[in-house]
């Protein structure tokens, strides 16, 4: 694909033009909605793995969101969730973009054998496929908590950055304003965490995003599959406790749409997020707001 | 000739690591397959130190230093023995595979080239008339790509399956026909992937459709397209021949790295429908520790996505003979 156009703003410059795109204040603020429910709502709701004598019990005011075939109350389930999913998301979002920024940017920067190797290194993780991978991996790992599932996914999907911050930093490696500071005789990792790094921000962001969506439809999908820490709530953990209850054949929709839903609603909501940044940082993205003007050329 | 074997050394080295994965995660996990399968077994019966040792043969487990289990592994692989399946005592796991195989790649490979197809059709039409209405269901697609595929599968099954009947409730084809090559038992298994299939294109639809829209946008800015048309070629012929023609190139080299995906994908629309895949297979061999086939599946798919890709970057060769030239540094 073609490298971004990297525009050289201001930091502060930068900020309000986000906060004048819709896509990203509405994707923002449903984030920032998930990122309050997982601090505070864990606090508010009972013990997720309680059971109660109401089995596979529709919503009621004492279930809100009715029960489980275990009379475990949905809700406060659902609500633990928020905590662990985003948690596994964070993690392994973080994790990749380490090892993604690790491996490009020094790659990119440094160019010669150390490239190739990394470079070598990176295609082959992008080629061997990752799902299969973590499956049989996971196989091994039983149950062994959300943080190992969320560095097993992150392992196995760092490549794909890697390649972008590496070709991104390649070419600002040899812009004449770093060119100016290495004649100055300063010494490598400064330029690199001082006059390259600052400039990768925008993608590094886009990218954690993106490894944020991955990881925790990625957990989710391995939950479903029961290779997940089936110990601790997570929704993908509750949708494999579904599934294996029968809630769809039993009617019982309130144990598996919240859910979903609820990973949906924060994909959807990563996304919009990302537009709005990848639209910010590639000015070819944005549709023209001016009336009449529909396209580039017509 | 120099690129034809770069690629073929990369593959090598890549077929290599794969291989070596395969070989190690096992050994690097915490406890012995042994174990796991015993563990199993032991609530029914107690194992005699016979049908242990047994065991640690068929498993591959012994004392041997690693490096002399490694090449033993490699020369097994080699020679084409994967060894045999646990589950499926005494059958050779390349047997159970190769039944496996053909459903999914059926399966798969209709609903891949299908939403190709679909997507990159209207991902051009999108870049091209951006703003317009097939442009503003690009939105709507990049919302349902982060619906949980198999929600979004368990879903269709639930409403459209169990509630609406209007498709089977899994399974490859109906037990009761005699599988062969009549009529009735093809329509069959056409009619049991016709849901499957469906749900694939659907989640990943999106990614096609976006991913050329947005090459189609950039495309459209070069200088040979308002060349083109300031020619005055005809609408159509600047969009298809111009256009479209060069935005399509990534998505050729996506279609190999979407293989993965899709291959890997499909362990969850197996399981999901209980499709008798290869995907499905691999699962039942998770759940009863049947360490020779599920290492057996992660080789099979590792090649089939390795092969792949090779198959595209030659490809991709042919059609763009930039990349022969140049390195392929910044290119996706």
């Amino acid at each position: 694909m073609t490298q971004a156009v990297i525009t050289p703003v201001r930091a502060a410059g930068r900020v309000s033009a986000l906060t004048r795109r819709p896509k990203f204040l509405l994707g923002a603020g449903i984030v920032a909605l998930y990122a309050a429910v997982a601090v505070i709502g864990p606090l508010l709701v009972g013990d997720p793995h309680a059971t109660g004598d109401d089995l596979l019990a529709g919503p009621s005011a004492a279930h809100l969101l009715g029960t489980t075939n275990n009379g475990q109350d949905v809700f406060a389930q659902l609500i633990v969730g928020f905590r662990s999913s985003l948690l596994v998301g964070l993690l392994a979002g973080m994790v990749t973009m380490l090892l993604a920024a690790l491996v490009g940017v020094v790659g990119g920067y440094a160019g010669g054998w150390a490239d190739e190797v990394l470079n070598l290194i990176g295609n082959v993780f992008l080629v061997i496929p990752a799902l299969p991978l973590i499956v049989v991996a996971a196989s091994y790992l039983h149950s062994s908590g959300i943080a190992v599932i969320a560095l097993l996914i992150a392992v196995t999907s760092w490549a794909a950055s890697a390649r972008v911050l590496r070709a991104q930093t390649a070419s600002l490696a040899h812009r004449d304003y770093v060119d100016a500071v290495r004649a100055s005789g300063e010494r490598a990792w400064r330029i690199v965490v001082v006059e390259i790094l600052p400039n990768l921000y925008p993608i590094l962001i886009s990218q954690f995003v993106f490894a944020m969506i991955g990881a925790i439809l990625g957990e989710a999908g391995l939950s479903f599959l029961g290779l997940g820490d089936l110990n601790s709530v997570t929704w993908g953990t509750m949708l494999f406790f579904a599934q294996n209850g029968e809630a769809l054949s039993q009617g019982a929709w309130w144990w598996f749409i919240p859910p979903g839903l609820c990973i949906a609603v924060l994909g959807a909501a990563l996304t919009l997020l990302n537009i709005g940044v990848d639209e910010l940082i590639n000015p070819r993205l944005r549709v023209q707001r001016r009336g009449g003007a529909q396209g580039d050329i017509r | 000739m120099r690129f034809l074997g770069k690629k073929l050394m990369f593959y090598a080295v890549a077929l290599l690591a794969a291989l070596s994965l395969n070989f190690l995660i096992p050994r690097l996990a915490p406890g012995n397959p042994v174990d796991a399968v015993l563990a199993r077994q032991s609530s029914m019966a107690p194992v005699s130190p016979e049908a242990r040792h047994s065991l640690e043969l068929l498993l591959g487990v012994n004392d041997q230093p690693l490096w002399q289990q490694y090449l033993r592994y490699l020369g097994q692989i080699f020679s084409g023995d994967l060894g045999r399946s646990v589950t499926f005592f005494p059958a050779p796991v390349g047997d159970i595979i190769g039944q496996a195989l053909p459903w999914t790649l059926g399966l798969v490979g209709v609903a891949t080239v299908v939403s190709f197809t679909l997507g990159i059709s209207l991902g051009a039409l999108a870049g091209w008339f951006r703003r317009g209405v097939v442009d503003s269901l690009v939105a709507g697609s990049t919302m349902l790509a982060a619906i949980p595929y198999f929600w979004l599968a368990l879903a269709a099954l639930y409403f459209l399956s169990a509630g609406l009947g209007w498709f089977p409730l899994g399974l490859g084809y109906d037990v009761e026909i005699e599988p062969g090559w009549s009529g009735e038992f093809v329509g069959n298994v056409g009619y049991h992937a016709l849901l499957p299939a469906l749900t694939i294109v659907v989640s990943s639809l999106a990614g096609w459709l976006l991913g050329m829209r947005n090459m189609m946008v950039s495309t459209m800015g070069e200088d040979y397209v308002v060349t083109a048309q300031a020619k005055g070629l005809s609408l159509r012929r600047v969009m298809v021949t111009y256009a479209a023609r060069n935005a399509v190139l990534p998505s050729v080299s996506g279609v190999a790295v979407s293989l993965g995906f899709v291959v890997g994908g499909a362990i969850v629309t197996e399981a999901v429908f209980s499709y008798p895949g290869i995907g499905f297979t691999l699962l039942q061999a998770v759940r009863n520790s049947d360490y020779p086939l599920m290492q057996g599946i992660f080789l099979i798919i590792t090649l089939a996505v390795l092969g792949a890709n090779l198959l595209v970057d030659l490809l991709y060769a042919v059609i763009d003979p930039r990349v022969r030239t140049t390195a392929k540094a910044g290119a996706r």
